[in-house]
């Protein structure tokens, strides 16, 4: 007699609970929301903030229907569309520039299925529509900027320390400097070796040319990672900043790798001003402008962004760079007038303390640094052309003021034109806080439009399959059919569970990956059946059945383990889209072979387990 | 004996096909190429929706007259649709937009619904990368194969797969279909599902082997394609059902992929009978190959 023991239904029992209970979450609809947020980043929103919003809410004429406080953001539900789009306008109006106004939708999942950590499944870019963007940091120009510094700091200390430089300069990202004399160039041998120790290990290579009194000094792999590191953390924060004030409801910024940055901004409706924000490729610098003793090899000449008519010569040093820049952001001075508020870290309070200690009434410039591709053809070694991309910077005075005191880590710009004015100054000022340039290299922009009809669309296959399969099965292997029919329905159940378990993303390969799915599952149980068939032309039903599921088990395994390994691969090298294809096949082999196997056996045992059958119709 | 169909009768024929296609896939890889779709070569890639049909070639010229010669112009699904790509002549990030604004301003303006940039140096990554992936797939296959089976089956599977692979590079490279990223998902897909194939008939030859020692090598084999046949016939169908689903009403993005996927499972299908099979005979199974110890052995003489 086929028949499973009580604990084996009682498994498939919890499996499919549990595989139910968490696919739940995606049959309740979305309701339009908004989330407000606090333009600067540093505070989180409160009960006052959401005290506010509920009076203008209920000042105008808008409704809504819930409003709450949820991680730093005040989330408001609405009934329609319509409510959404109306309430946020009234609030834009009356808030202006104080709160980020995000529109989303927010899930219906019901408290007790939140309480047990149920969620509708991710969908990816292609189907919510959105952008993603890739960015590369640029560390070359960062380890540059690094050794522009060093060169300047051993430039004084040598001078302090009154050895005798002949010559000193920076070439492809090696330091070098000659000395005059024996003395100097051992003295500053030794400084170098004292300044390389580091904790994680030696900071510098140090080439030694003891003939010609020259120095050269490299940073080592571990300064690089250090740098690396530092910048690509630093530009992390920057964007998630930037992204910020985009005002996108879940947005993924996120290192890849070793230098480059994934930015997601899911169910962006302007991807150009998205990309305007993003792609800043900026950063700054504060220098000194050049007066009448500044030596002709110290000072460059500048233009202003806003009147390239206009230049300015400004001296060389860098008295502190954007990466120091930690917030700015616009305000009144006494006699009403705009002003831009500057607050820098420890390191560039000093160093500006130093610069403008001895400078009152001199100018400070902020240069605005900006990182431009420009592409050529050349022809490689082997005759072929090929394209190069160079990169070119291009830096621009955005603010020339007098100094007036001396300045520390927090300071202010006075006499800044309009508001309107000061506020570009104060985001050019935050966006420039970037350690080192990055650039696009790839970039994947999907309407909102494209994202539903791709959900339409991938659904509507999903179905149209389904359906074709389900008619086969039933019309060719008939009670069995069935029984397959509902293995495959509860496989669905099941794929849809696990994603949401996981948290893995939905993107329209994936779905493909589903419907894929769909076709191969019934594969494990025509296999069984068809050895059933086998089986009953030389023994009774019974042990026709019994045979047929376990001989075919052997086969089945065989053949998924090889599919799976395939999904495997395709998610270790797939990117986006293609890695929710390797997931949902992953994760719908497995599941095909539970339902397949268990849930179809568990059937057929209850429909035949205890009964003397004389004939099997399969 | 149930020998309704005599497959290996046949196998010079299909062997000497299967040669000649695979011969002409690769003379076409080798002269003609792949189309790289955006992901490998890199570019950009703009998807434009209007409400009435336009000209294709006002546009394209619309576009050469603003410096963007080699850009390709063409409809997408229907013919509202519009897909303009533009080789990576320059890296340059912004040529979406600036395409978008040529567009505007010549009086072109439509929904722009996708836009697609991919810099030259991702381009080669993942072109490595997928190159690089679709070799490791098929060792580790042959590996795990080789383990659970015995060289020759694997020698079988692998051929196979490489049969199927190639040919279906073939059919893209010869058509000139877009070959990007979703189509090599595809094609991974399709190793997997083509060993399932060869997998459910190498299993049963294996068993046949071991059990009915009475019949000679070619038969054996045709028997045991002939037990599998239903149960293969019935998956590939129910596969394709699906499969065509998915190409009809799956939209205009995942046109190649199901494209790629059909393909795959017919010629997967083809080479679990012939390919395999085939190779089995040449390298002349034999019984002592199978005589390891059998796990399923003990089952069989329970039996009545």
């Amino acid at each position: 007699m086929n028949k499973f023991s009580i604990y084996q239904y009682l498994t498939i029992l919890f499996v499919l609970v549990v595989g139910f209970t968490y696919a739940l979450p995606n049959l309740y609809p979305t309701q339009p929301s908004i989330q407000v947020a606090y333009t600067d980043s540093g505070k989180s929103a409160d009960q006052s903030l959401l005290n506010e919003l509920e009076n203008i809410l209920e000042e105008s004429t808008s409704d809504y229907e819930e409003i709450f406080l949820r991680d730093n953001k005040i989330v408001i539900k609405f009934s329609t569309l319509d409510e959404q789009l109306n309430s946020k306008t009234v609030l834009q109006n009356k808030l202006l520039d104080k709160v980020i106004i995000a529109l989303n939708l927010e899930p219906t999942t019901p408290d007790w299925l939140k309480n047990l950590g149920g969620k509708p499944v991710k969908l990816g870019l292609d189907l919510s529509g959105g952008v993603h963007f890739l960015l590369e940091v640029d560390i070359d120009t960062a380890q540059q900027g690094r050794l522009e510094l060093l060169l300047d700091t051993y430039r004084k200390t040598f001078k302090e320390d009154r050895l005798k430089v002949a010559k000193s300069s920076i070439k492809d990202l090696v330091l070098s400097f000659e000395f005059k004399d024996k003395d100097s160039y051992n003295k500053a041998l030794k400084q170098y070796r004292t300044d390389s120790l580091g904790i994680a290990g030696l900071q510098y290579i140090i080439t030694e040319r003891p003939s010609s009194n020259v120095l050269l000094l490299e940073y080592s792999d571990i300064a690089l990672k250090d740098i690396r590191d530092y910048a690509v953390g630093q530009n992390l924060t920057t964007l998630r900043n930037r992204v910020n004030e985009l005002g996108i409801s879940e947005p993924i910024v996120q290192r890849q790798g070793s230098n480059r940055i994934v930015v997601e901004l899911p169910g962006v409706q302007d991807p150009t001003a998205a990309k305007k924000i993003i792609g800043k490729t900026a950063n700054l610098e504060f220098r000194l402008e050049a007066n009448s003793r500044t030596s002709p090899l110290r000072k460059e000449e500048f233009k202003f962004k806003d009147n390239e008519y206009s230049t300015a010569f400004l001296e060389r040093g860098v008295v502190v760079s954007g990466d120091r820049v930690t917030n700015a952001n616009t305000g009144f001075d006494e006699s009403g007038f705009s002003q831009v508020n500057i607050t820098l870290d420890m390191q560039g309070g000093r160093s500006m303390q130093k610069a403008t200690s001895g400078n009152i009434g001199r100018k400070l410039a902020v240069l605005f640094v900006e990182q431009k591709n420009k592409s050529e053809l050349v022809i490689d070694e082997n005759g072929k052309s090929v394209i190069e991309q160079t990169s070119y910077i291009e830096k621009n005075i955005i603010s020339l003021a007098t100094i007036q005191a001396v300045l520390g880590t927090s300071f202010r710009i006075t006499g800044v034109g309009n508001p309107q004015e000061a506020s570009e100054l104060a985001l050019f000022l935050r966006a420039g806080a970037l350690a080192a340039p990055m650039k696009f290299v790839e970039e994947r922009t999907v309407g909102p439009s494209l994202g539903k009809e791709n959900i339409e669309l991938g659904m509507r296959s999903i179905m149209i399959g389904f359906a074709l399969v389900i008619l086969f099965m039933t019309l060719y292997y008939r009670v069995f059919g069935i029984a397959a029919n509902v293995s495959l329905f509860l496989n669905l159940v099941l794929i849809t569970g696990i994603m949401s378990i996981l948290g893995a993303t939905l993107t329209l390969p994936g779905i493909a990956g589903i419907v894929l799915t769909v076709g191969m599952a019934v594969d494990a149980n025509v296999l069984i059946f068809a050895r059933i068939r086998e089986e009953l032309k030389e023994k009774d039903p019974q042990s026709a059945i019994k045979d047929g599921f376990s001989r075919a088990f052997v086969t089945i395994f065989d053949a998924n383990v090889t599919t799976l390994i395939a999904a495997l691969i395709l998610y270790v090298i797939g990117t986006g889209p293609v890695k929710g294809f390797a997931v949902t096949l992953s994760i719908g082999i497995v599941t095909s072979m539970f339902t397949a196997i268990m849930c179809t056996r568990a059937m057929v045992n209850i429909i035949y387990g205890n009964k003397n059958i004389k004939e099997l119709k399969i | 004996m149930d020998i309704r169909f005599q497959f290996m009768k046949y196998r010079k024929i299909a062997g000497i096909a299967s040669i000649t296609i695979f011969v002409i896939s690769i003379f076409s890889l080798g002269f003609r190429g792949l189309s790289l779709g955006l992901d490998f070569s890199g570019g950009t890639l703009v998807e434009v929706s209007y409400e009435t049909p336009v000209e294709l070639e006002a546009i394209r010229n619309t576009l050469i007259d603003n410096g963007y010669e080699d850009s390709q112009v063409v409809n997408f699904g229907s013919n509202l649709d519009v897909l303009i790509k533009v080789a990576d002549q320059d890296g340059n990030s912004s040529l979406g937009e600036n395409i978008s604004q040529v567009l505007e301003k010549e009086g072109f303006k439509g929904e722009i619904k996708r836009v697609e940039f991919v810099g030259p140096q991702v381009g080669a990554e993942l072109r490595d990368q997928g190159g690089l992936g679709m070799l490791v797939a098929l060792f580790m296959i042959l590996l795990y194969v080789a383990f659970r089976f015995q060289y020759k089956f694997a020698l079988g599977a692998v051929t196979a797969l490489g049969h199927d692979v190639v040919i279906i590079l073939g059919l893209f490279s010869i058509f000139a279909w877009d070959f990007d990223l979703t189509v090599l998902a595809a094609l991974l897909a399709v190793i997997g599902y083509s060993l399932n194939d060869t997998i459910v008939v190498s299993d049963r030859i294996r068993e046949n082997f071991r059990t009915k020692r009475e019949l000679d090598p070619q038969e054996m084999i045709d028997l045991s394609l002939n037990q599998t046949l239903g149960r293969t016939v019935v998956t590939s169908f129910t596969t394709l059902l699906v499969l065509f689903a998915l190409f009809i009403f799956g939209g205009e993005m995942i046109k190649g992929f199901s494209l790629a996927l059909i393909l795959g499972v017919l010629v997967g299908t083809y080479s679990s009978i012939y390919v395999v099979a085939n190779m089995l005979m040449s390298l002349t199974l034999t019984q002592e190959d199978l005589a390891v110890p059998e796990p399923e052995g003990a089952d069989f003489d329970e039996l009545p």
